[in-house]
């Protein structure tokens, strides 16, 4: 067998933990190339929560309400300092406390480095019966976090999950997408799923009273020192990949332009060669 | 070849046989500059299959006995040994749903890279860049791996697959998997008989333009008289209108027909994320300012109701001046 570096979670079932894993991220409908330069124009970028963190939220929060009365949602994400931001509006839509791991030392992390230190504060959390995260985060979508924490925290990975069905008896059972169409697996627990969004989920606006609340809530900052270890296995020198060079794609296409149904013709024998 | 470096591609099989992108991996491998060997891993497979991988590149076979269906934990556990017990040099993944979860935990259990969705892949001498859209396609980034085996999963239909001559050499593998702690309950096939987008030659593709679900037939019309397939965008599968195999864009297929055609789509980063390499887009929207006009190679702007018909119409009559 193999063997991981952090053990399994203890299989505490109730006064347990759901914990999300979320992430603050440009919002990448808004993202302008600058022409001249051809890099990414940041500034004045709205950041958001991922939308699919935000759907695992609910998720959690309606696990915790409906299945598992006296368990803790929990928000996690490790980013710069501003990503408390969409940490308290997690607290407003409902989470019961959040952790913001943050750290000079746990920059320019790749998913390998990102995974390991998720996991380092989820083993710091203690009893888990869940872990949920979005199915990918807008900025980098490499979808990898999900089964890569849950791989090195010992835990079974469901991935792509629209709706959980059922959870008792220590066994979680889940509806989720698969190339064909979809599937329902289970899995004993604690497990960690990673969230599609579903179409009937509309992300509910927190009012002002839910915000007020929030600030009353916890909200802690964990650095290096709370989760212990060397500098090395965080961050730029934790990861297992490293970026040569990024450039921008060249997807502005000619644009022959036709009006009306006169330009169906047009069209058509333009085509001609392809169809 | 002694010395020469192995390059594995993980074969998925599926009750219709090999995935195609696992053949376009191998067709892949085969032309990276490197003193290279390609390999097939697969799980189970009968001579036919083998015969397949031989044909489409594979010059060595690793078919894996004693596993049933595949599992999450069971493949992770699997994979992990073989890696290492041979040690190649590189091993590729389709990025499919298989793929996406597989690569990741089998990567974290060895501490090794991965880059995730590739579209593109070269050699700089031992090293393999992976090249890979970020940010919803807005830029492009090429990426290393600092640890051997190098991992990546890449995107299917972006390399074709090509035949080879030459047998594979095949080593079986006997493994004792352990049992998986999941159980698939039930398995729900995408409902009705939906040709699939990512094989096709020819997508056309319908939004929220579409006010009723009965107006997807007139796609189906065209589809059927360009011999192409019919996809759409992600509001039209929550509308349940289409089944959620059809969907193009980040959260749904990435295609790369010979022809896409637009119809009333907007053109989000996220369904633009699904087509970029497309070789030709047309987008046909009444709004000339629709972002699905930037990356559109023919741009017809006005009303669908009156364009489509058209388009259906005009065909027709090609058709039959050609007869
Ligand atoms: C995390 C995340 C993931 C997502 N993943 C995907 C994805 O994978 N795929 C995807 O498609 N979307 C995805 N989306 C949704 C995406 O942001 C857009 O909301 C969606 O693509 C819009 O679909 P649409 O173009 O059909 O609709 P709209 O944006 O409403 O566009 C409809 C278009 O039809 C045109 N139109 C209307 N009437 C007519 C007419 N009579 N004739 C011609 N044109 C007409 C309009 O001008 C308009 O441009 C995702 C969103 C999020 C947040
Ligand atoms: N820095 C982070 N902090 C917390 N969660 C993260 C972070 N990065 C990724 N995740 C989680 O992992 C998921 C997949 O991210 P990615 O692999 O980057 O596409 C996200 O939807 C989050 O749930």
């Amino acid at each position: 067998m193999l063997q991981n570096p952090i053990e399994h979670l203890s299989v505490e079932q109730k006064n347990s933990k759901i914990i999300v894993c979320i992430k603050q991220v440009p919002d990448t409908q808004e993202i302008k190339i600058d022409p001249e330069t051809g890099t990414l124009i940041r500034e004045g970028v709205p950041s958001i929560l991922n939308p699919f963190d935000e759907y695992a939220l609910n998720l959690a929060i309606e696990i915790r309400d409906r299945f598992r009365n006296n368990s803790e949602v929990v928000a996690l994400s490790m980013g710069p300092s501003q990503a408390a931001e969409a940490l308290r509006k997690c607290l407003a839509i409902g989470a019961d406390s959040a952790i913001l791991l943050s750290d000079r030392a746990f920059a320019g992390a790749d998913t390998y480095a990102t995974s390991y230190t998720l996991a380092k504060a989820i083993k710091k959390l203690g009893p888990a019966s869940l872990i949920l995260c979005g199915y990918e985060a807008l900025d980098g979508n490499t979808a990898q976090v999900g089964p890569e924490t849950a791989r090195l925290l010992g835990l079974p990975a469901i991935c792509y999950v629209e709706r959980v069905e059922a959870l008792d008896g220590g066994e979680i059972t889940c509806k989720r997408e698969s190339e064909e169409g979809y599937e329902l697996l289970k899995s004993p627990v604690p497990a960690l799923i990673t969230c599609m969004t579903t179409s009937s989920f509309e992300p509910k606006l927190p009012g002002v009273r839910e915000i007020m609340a929030a600030r009353r809530k916890k909200l802690e900052v964990w650095s290096l020192e709370d989760l212990g270890g060397s500098k090395d296995e965080y961050g730029l020198r934790g990861s297992l990949t490293r970026v040569t060079k990024t450039y921008t794609p060249d997807i502005k296409r000619k644009g022959v332009r036709f009006e009306g149904k006169e330009g169906v013709k047009e069209l058509i024998s333009a085509l001609r060669g392809i169809i | 070849m002694t010395d020469a470096k192995e390059i594995w591609v993980f074969v998925e099989l599926t009750s219709a046989g090999i995935r195609q992108v696992s053949l376009q991996l191998l067709a892949k491998a085969r032309a990276l500059e490197i003193n290279n060997r390609v390999a097939a891993l697969v799980p189970g497979g009968n001579e036919d299959v083998l015969k397949e991988l031989s044909k489409h590149g594979a010059e060595k076979i690793y078919v894996v006995e004693g596993l049933d269906g595949y599992k999450l934990d069971t493949y992770t556990e699997v994979i992990a040994e073989c890696i290492k017990k041979y040690n190649p040099h590189i091993v590729l993944f389709g990025a499919t749903h298989i793929g996406r979860e597989l690569a990741p935990s089998v990567a974290s259990s060895l501490r090794l890279g991965l880059t995730a969705d590739c579209t593109d892949l070269s050699m700089q001498v031992d090293n393999l860049i992976q090249t890979r859209p970020a940010f919803g396609g807005n830029i492009i980034a090429d990426i290393s791996c600092k640890t051997f085996p190098q991992m990546a999963t890449v995107r299917p239909n972006v390399f074709s697959a090509k035949e080879f001559d030459g047998e594979a050499e095949i080593i079986r593998e006997k493994v004792n998997a352990p049992k998986s702690i999941f159980e698939v309950i039930e398995e729900i096939k995408a409902q009705g008989e939906h040709r699939s987008i990512e094989d096709a030659r020819i997508v056309i593709s319908g939004g929220r333009g579409l006010k009723r679900k009965e107006d997807f037939e007139m796609l189906e019309m065209l589809a059927s008289s360009l011999g192409g397939a019919v996809g759409c965008s992600r509001p039209i599968v929550e509308k349940g209108w289409m089944p959620k195999s059809a969907q193009v864009g980040q959260s749904g297929k990435t295609i790369s027909p010979d022809l896409y055609i637009a119809i009333g789509v907007s053109g989000s980063v996220q369904h633009q994320a699904g087509i970029k390499s497309a070789k030709k887009i047309v987008a046909i929207n009444s709004d000339p300012n629709a972002p699905i006009f930037d990356i559109a190679d023919y741009a017809l702007v006005g009303d669908l109701y009156e364009i489509v018909p058209a388009m259906i119409e005009e065909l027709k009559g090609e058709k039959n001046d050609r007869a």
